[in-house]
């Protein structure tokens, strides 16, 4: 964990309006764009869980909680309301501010990797648990009936803010989705950059060290705690936007597994690997579904195996490192090259 | 006095369903810190084993009590060979592939078997106790529990294997100064755990109809049990399976199954965040 793999690495501004322009054209040459929304939803929640397990260090094994949360907050939010705009605050809100209960409790009991890796996880189950458990007119949130195994169907999707009556979605909904996605990117690469950023990549290299320096490494911990939360409950308010239905199968522990393959897959200690990761095996997935032979679960399953014991940052760090051994040789090469050229031309004179 | 009887039953049971399911997780993580994601997968795969050979027509007392954790040992040392062995000290990456295993298993199991419950009947009937009638098979489970826990207790603390199993766990370059090889312990204990696993799956089978996805209903329940109950292997176990087995039936019977298990979950938090190397980390430190 050091050189290339420690930080963020240089912003490139080139790269990132490249992408951003042929993400923001697909739709005139692609213009069924509902599997791209999902997949930048995914890229989002992926994102959310990177940023955390790859900067700070913390890894969830519950992430789908938040996205999950998200999710139904918004559902239940929009139901009672109508308008979208506090529905869809709320679903960034309601998530951090559980994130950060939890995140506290968490870090400020000093709960190390493994123990945070149950904690996160019993958490999930609970909602999952709860979630199954609501049928019934005695759940309900106002005029929202949480429905158990059901889930909620038909709540009011996302409206231009102010406007309920005009409705978001198809190809304008995929541009809300990309446009909460680049921005979400920004946001990370910008507290990356900041003093906050590089505190908590201090405390992921070395905690004690950045304590007795006089960080409270709580305090940074939950902070992204709560902003990665915060992020997957954005991700999982435009799940539901999608799916135009919430179940309790969000808190499933498969959602919570797949979003750490995605990101390992991707590479941990970097942002866009998560979000590639994302794409592309959700993509997989997305293909795997349409055919019965082969088993979503079992390929995901053997590609995490195969991942953690051969690239065990994922592929994106995988890629930088052999860039870099090769320009180094290559620049190994280029002094040997000179040296002989040198010697032969002293021989020669 | 009846219904006090049923509670007390239904509690103890709970426990005792509790120290069964943890038992293979306990060992592999109490002797090596390993967690084993894929626990619940074993328990699952030693149902299956139970099942399959009962309808093949096997005696079902030997299909569980011998064919489910030979099968389950077989695959764990599989296991271990092609995966895990790789990554001891790593305990995040192992966390990570063996929930990539759990995931792998699931897929196989659904490939073989397709994705529907199947099951077998207990083959202890119920009976009746005042105006209730009982599972006479829970009272199996309770029984069967007790004896491996003792069995674990006598083989680590009284036998040869397990003083050995012991040492190189605690200081495997001794051991292996001593003519043990420590990489072989490791193997063998871990096989030994998955076959407690399979073993707690076969006795488990005619509880209730297995799904593929069965394991995952193992996994949380176990995992809190052996991680709140710390490193001590019999000792940890037992206590968190008292604590938490009372407090789910207690809270089941007083306000339905699902806050049951909520409460028990909840529990779980609030024990690791007052404790956080379990109950064995702060009391009992010197137990096995």
């Amino acid at each position: 964990m050091t050189g290339a793999f420690a930080t963020a690495g240089r912003m490139r501004w080139g790269w990132f309006i490249a992408c951003a322009l042929v993400l923001l054209l697909l739709p005139l040459a692609y213009p069924s764009v509902g599997t791209p929304t999902l997949l930048a939803i995914w890229a989002l929640f992926a994102l959310s869980l990177g940023l955390m397990w790859g900067f700070a260090g913390i890894l969830s094994f519950g992430h789908g909680a938040y996205y999950g949360l998200g999710a139904y907050v918004y559902a239940i939010a929009a139901t009672n309301l109508g308008e979208s705009t506090a529905p869809l605050l709320l679903s960034i809100l309601v998530p951090a501010a559980v994130a950060a209960v939890i995140g506290a409790l968490m870090f400020y009991g000093r709960v190390s990797d493994v123990y945070l890796g149950v904690i996160t996880l019993v958490v999930t189950l609970i909602l999952f648990k709860f979630m199954n458990a609501t049928a019934g007119d005695a759940y309900r949130i106002g005029s929202a009936r949480l429905g158990g195994f059901n889930g909620i169907p038909a709540f009011p999707i996302l409206n231009v803010p102010g406007e309920p009556d005009l409705q978001i979605f198809g190809t304008p909904f995929y541009y809300v989705v990309i446009v909460c996605l680049l921005g979400c990117y920004l946001l990370s690469r910008w507290i990356l950059a900041s003093a906050f950023g590089r505190v908590l990549i201090g405390i992921r290299e070395n905690e004690a060290r950045a304590e007795l320096l006089g960080y409270n490494a709580p305090a940074y911990k939950t902070a992204i705690f709560t902003i990665s939360a915060a992020m997957a409950g954005l991700a999982g308010c435009l799940f539901a936007n999608y799916a135009e239905i919430v179940t309790p199968s969000l808190f499933a522990m498969n959602v919570s597994a797949e979003v750490i393959i995605w990101s390992l897959v991707g590479g941990i200690g970097t942002l866009v690997g998560p979000m590639v990761g994302a794409a592309a095996l959700g993509m997989l997935k997305l293909l795997l579904g349409m055919q019965t032979t082969v088993d979503n679960t079992l390929v995901m399953g053997g590609i995490l195996v195969l991942v953690v014991l051969l690239v065990p940052r994922g592929l994106a760090p995988a890629v930088a490192g052999w860039r870099e051994r090769r320009q180094q040789s290559g620049v190994l090469k280029s002094q040997a090259q000179g040296m002989r050229r040198r010697r032969r031309a002293a021989q020669s004179g | 006095m009846d219904y006090a009887a049923v509670i007390l039953l239904e509690v103890i049971y709970m426990i005792a369903f509790l120290a069964l399911t943890s038992a293979g997780l306990a060992v592999v993580f109490g002797m090596m810190r390993v967690i084993n994601l894929a626990h619940g997968e074993f328990v699952m795969i030693g149902g299956y084993t139970t099942i399959a050979c009962a309808k093949a027509g096997v005696n079902v007392w030997f299909a569980m009590l011998v064919v489910a954790p030979l099968v389950v040992g077989v695959i764990g040392l599989v296991i271990e060979r092609l995966v895990v062995r790789f990554l001891y000290g790593r305990m995040v990456d192992t966390m990570l592939a063996t929930w990539g295993l759990s995931l792998l298993l699931v897929g196989i199991v659904t490939l073989i078997f397709g994705n529907t419950a199947i099951s077998i009947e207990a083959p202890i009937p119920g009976y009746q106790l005042g105006n209730f009638q009982m599972g006479g098979y829970n009272l199996f489970i309770i029984a069967i529990t007790v004896l491996i826990v003792l069995g674990v207790w006598l083989i680590l603390r009284y036998t040869r294997i397990g003083l050995v199993a012991r040492g190189a766990m605690q200081n495997p370059e001794i051991a292996s100064a001593l003519g043990y090889n420590p990489k072989a312990i490791y193997m063998w204990t871990f096989a030994a755990g998955a076959a407690l696993s399979g073993l707690a799956g076969g006795i488990l089978a005619p509880l209730t109809g297995l799904l593929p996805s069965s394991g995952g209903a193992y996994i949380a329940k176990a995992f809190i049990t052996i991680i709140t109950g710390g490193a001590s292997i019999i000792t940890g176990t037992l206590s968190s399976s008292v604590i938490f087995g009372a407090v789910n039936q207690f809270v089941s019977f007083a306000s339905g199954p699902v806050i049951g298990e909520i409460a028990m979950l909840a529990l779980a938090i609030v024990l690791l965040r007052l404790m956080p190397q379990g109950i064995t980390g702060r009391f009992f430190r010197n137990s096995a």
